[in-house]
């Protein structure tokens, strides 16, 4: 007799054969992976090397070419994500499938299969108690999601998995949107939940320091191929990174030439304060200067103001106080302001926020110069195109940047991540430019993008420019800048510069510990 | 005695009015709630709600049965919304012009049926007496309360009690607020658009029932006046909250009995004025509640307006 009550328990999972062609590309190439009961491991590669595409299968969001998936080692035909909860697989993705006006509670009581008709929520909220009270994480259930900061939103994600009795979790770069201790704190409990035997963990990572700590075994995938893997402590560093990028030579980063000009103050801000479109979110900057010949990092986590800050100095949202200088007179973000005083903005999600997606590429390179002719920036605007120019202009920005595309007249849609990035860095970047000002430039981009769109923002700081470098991902702020700043809560909370910053420090006062 | 009410006639006339001349608006905009809630405005309950009054009065002509012709007005409304939500979960199809060609197919489609039904007299709908007490004709002619206005009422309250308190609420709060998140869970988005946009369709018809059953109770091709797209108007300014809905339908109702009010105390100049309060009214709240600098708060994120 068997007196303690049945637990959920792990299960375990296997790949055989994995392979899926979106016509003549195969995404994913014959990967068979073995997940143990209550393991952790971890999945490595680059952008595109076919990681998203192999949990999508697992999970039924893709129906394989080929290859099978077993549970528990037996095999199952799993062809839609219900039929994977109702098995006991759970996904938390990189977005957000919370609905964000309703409650954290409405959230996890809808998304159960088996919700009653009508909800009684004493009744609901008893269980719900009795749920969190086993669950690592403290969370306020009686706030509609928009309301939660990303952090919070994550931890939800990951406790509604848990709710909905998943027993084998995958996360897609859990942690991109954690604090670092807030990340240890999240992946520490679920790896404490594996090795209790209650949950078997796959995480999509791209943090080496994570995967160390966290993970039991990994595996590296690479263009669509299961390259190495094993056991965590088996393979070094540079092992995993060798895996992971293969034969390839990747550019290091452009010196830094010059110290920032002191006598050149180019971009002031003074006692801003704004609120964004949906109200929640208040920043107030008393001060933020950035010099000639300078980059200055903005480091925080996501949802601390960032965002608001950079449409502000877009001109996107009014500020309700304070001013915005730049080059010594005011500056709102209009079209001649930015092209007399020479300010360039890349927002974040470039296709999105700086393109018109189903415009042509030659189009897309054009917003800045087309209804002007020729160099002559000071004219009155022309009233029709000239679209043999703009066609030229458009082959030597897409040969000078190394743009890959089908051809000038393509959609910009249909370009890779990184591809948009250089062709708004192509058109943001060949003037000359005073002020820079760029917002998480690299995310979601693969190992060569990255380190050459860092490489063109350095030769800008190096020619001359004042740079504002907004990012989410820490390692890029203390790669880049000369001087960093850390937002928190809508305000700068701390600032060093960069030779004398630590991780550490930064990292708490991201926290909001300070 | 009454000759001597002056102003407070005209507020009693004005609360009277309230009750009687806001029945349609709250119908027709407890189903658009519902409707757009799930993530599809539908403007073409202007065309149901005449479609409705129609088909309404010509039941309840021939069956002599005014309750019949408000299941007939239903029925009729709830065809329009599947109609609506069929053709909207075509490819590359958009709600709003879905919803202004139905708007016109509805009014033609009623006048040309309608022409027989112009001429006979229907059963009207029963009201209830709770001015009984008084002995004042204008407060008993205020206070006649028809069925339809409690029951939209209670609709209301039960409406906003079942969008947090029901699992087809939530669903349809998911679905109208994130499609993504809803395809996740395993909802079918498409079928809960149109189960919604068919409620909305058939509360609609209901509203219609009442213009041609009881106020103003006959049938004519201008029996509607724009009421169906100004409840659409309603809902925004509502905040898309059943019980906000039946507070603003009072008020709409109020301003539109402030020009017959009037007139009926005497004022023979600029009357006419006030007979455009609704419409005034809907531009003025709309604008004072309107922000450069704020999202729509409580808006469906589907919503095509909204996104």
């Amino acid at each position: 007799m068997d007196s303690t009550p049945a637990l959920p328990r792990a299960i375990g999972i296997e790949t055989i054969g994995m392979t899926k062609r979106f016509g003549a590309h195969a995404a994913l190439d014959d990967v068979s992976m073995k997940i143990e009961r209550g393991g952790f491991h971890a999945l490595l590669g680059e952008n595109g090397a076919g990681k998203s595409t192999l949990v999508k299968c697992v999970m039924g969001f893709y129906a394989p070419t080929a290859g099978t998936v077993l549970v528990d080692g037996r095999e199952a035909e799993i062809t839609n994500p219900k039929g994977a909860q109702a098995r006991g697989l759970g996904m938390v993705y990189q977005h957000f499938t919370l609905v964000p006006s309703l409650t954290g509670a409405e959230n996890l009581v809808i998304a159960r299969a088996d919700a009653p008709a009508i909800l009684d929520w004493k009744a609901q909220r008893a269980v719900l108690a009795d749920f969190m009270d086993r669950m690592p994480f403290r969370l306020n259930l009686d706030r509609p999601v928009a309301e939660l900061a990303a952090g919070e939103k994550q931890k939800l994600e990951i406790v509604k998995q848990l709710y909905l009795e998943a027993r084998f979790l995958i996360l897609d770069e859990p942690t991109s949107v954690l604090t670092p201790s807030e990340a240890e704190e999240v992946l520490g409990l679920l790896r404490a939940m594996t090795d209790r035997g209650d949950l078997t963990v796959l995480m999509i990572s791209h943090k080496f320091h994570e995967v160390e700590t966290f993970a039991r075994s990994l595996s590296v995938l690479r263009r669509g191929r299961l390259v190495g893997g094993g056991a965590v402590g088996t393979l070094s560093r540079d092992d995993m990174a060798a895996l992971m990028i293969g034969e390839r030579t990747v550019r290091t980063l452009a010196a830094r030439i010059g110290d920032a000009d002191a006598g050149r103050e180019v971009l002031r801000v003074e006692g801003v304060t704004a609120t964004d479109p949906s109200g929640l979110r208040h920043i107030a900057i008393d001060s933020l200067r950035v010099r000639a010949r300078e980059i200055v990092g903005i480091a925080g986590v996501s949802g601390n103001g960032q965002k608001e800050l950079a449409d502000v100095l877009g001109g996107q949202i009014r500020a309700t106080a304070g001013r915005v200088i730049v080059a010594g007179a005011p500056y709102s973000g209009t079209r001649s302001e930015s092209r007399s005083r020479k300010v360039r903005f890349i927002p974040e999600e470039p296709l999105r926020n700086a393109c018109a997606p189903r415009m042509s590429v030659s189009e897309n390179l054009a917003f800045r110069a087309f209804d002007r002719r020729g160099d002559a920036a000071g004219g009155p605007p022309t009233l029709w195109l000239d679209k043999r120019a703009m066609a030229a202009r458009a082959r030597e920005l897409i040969a000078r940047f190394k743009v890959k595309t089908a051809s000038a007249e393509a959609p910009i849609a249909t370009l890779s991540g990184g591809n948009v990035q250089r062709a708004v860095l192509a058109r943001e970047l060949t003037d000359p430019v005073d002020l820079l000002i760029v917002v998480n430039p690299c995310f979601g981009l693969d190992f060569a993008a990255v380190s050459e769109i860092r490489n063109r923002i350095v030769a800008a700081r190096n020619a001359g420019a004042a740079v504002l470098l907004i990012s989410e991902d820490l390692d890029e702020i203390l790669e880049l800048s000369d001087r960093i700043l850390v937002m928190s809560d809508g305000r700068l909370v701390y600032e060093t510069p960069a030779a004398a910053a630590e991780a550490g420090t930064i990292g708490r006062h991201m926290a909001g510990h300070h | 005695m009454s000759e001597d009410l002056g102003l407070w006639s005209v507020l009693i006339a004005v609360i009277g009015g309230a009750i009687r001349v806001s029945t349609p608006f709250l119908f027709v905009s407890l189903g658009e709630t519902i409707t757009e809630r799930s993530g599809r405005i539908n403007l073409g309950l202007e065309g149901t709600l005449v479609f409705g009054a129609m088909s309404a009065y010509g039941t309840a002509v021939l069956t002599n049965s005014p309750w019949a012709g408000v299941a007939v007005a239903a029925l009729a409304g709830a065809a329009f919304g599947l109609l609506h939500g069929f053709v909207c979960r075509l490819p590359r199809v958009n709600d709003v012009a879905v919803g202004i060609a139905l708007m016109l197919f509805g009014s033609g489609l009623a006048f040309f049926l309608g022409k027989p039904f112009i001429q006979p007299s229907a059963p009207p709908l029963p009201a209830i007496p709770f001015g009984f007490w008084s002995s004042l004709p204008q407060v008993q002619a205020a206070l006649q309360v028809n069925v339809l206005f409690l029951a939209g009422a209670a609709l209301s309250v039960f409406l906003w009690w079942a969008f947090r308190n029901t699992k087809a609420g939530l669903i349809v709060r998911v679905v109208g607020d994130s499609a993504d998140a809803a395809r996740a869970m395993g909802y079918d988005v498409d079928r809960v658009r149109l189960y919604a946009t068919a409620t909305g369709g058939a509360l609609a018809g209901i509203g219609g029932a009442y213009l041609s059953l009881y106020y103003p109770g006959s049938w004519n091709e201008g029996v509607s006046s724009g009421q169906g797209l100004m409840a659409v108007a309603l809902v925004i300014f509502a905040r898309w909250n059943p019980l906000a809905c039946f507070g603003a339908a009072l008020l709409f109702g109020g301003a539109g009995a402030l020009g017959p009010a009037l007139q009926s105390v005497g004022v023979s100049q600029g009357y006419y004025l006030f007979y455009a309060a609704p419409y005034v009214l809907t531009l003025a709240l709309l604008i004072a509640t309107a922000s450069p600098d704020r999202a729509l708060a409580g808006a469906p994120g589907e919503l095509s307006l909204s996104k």
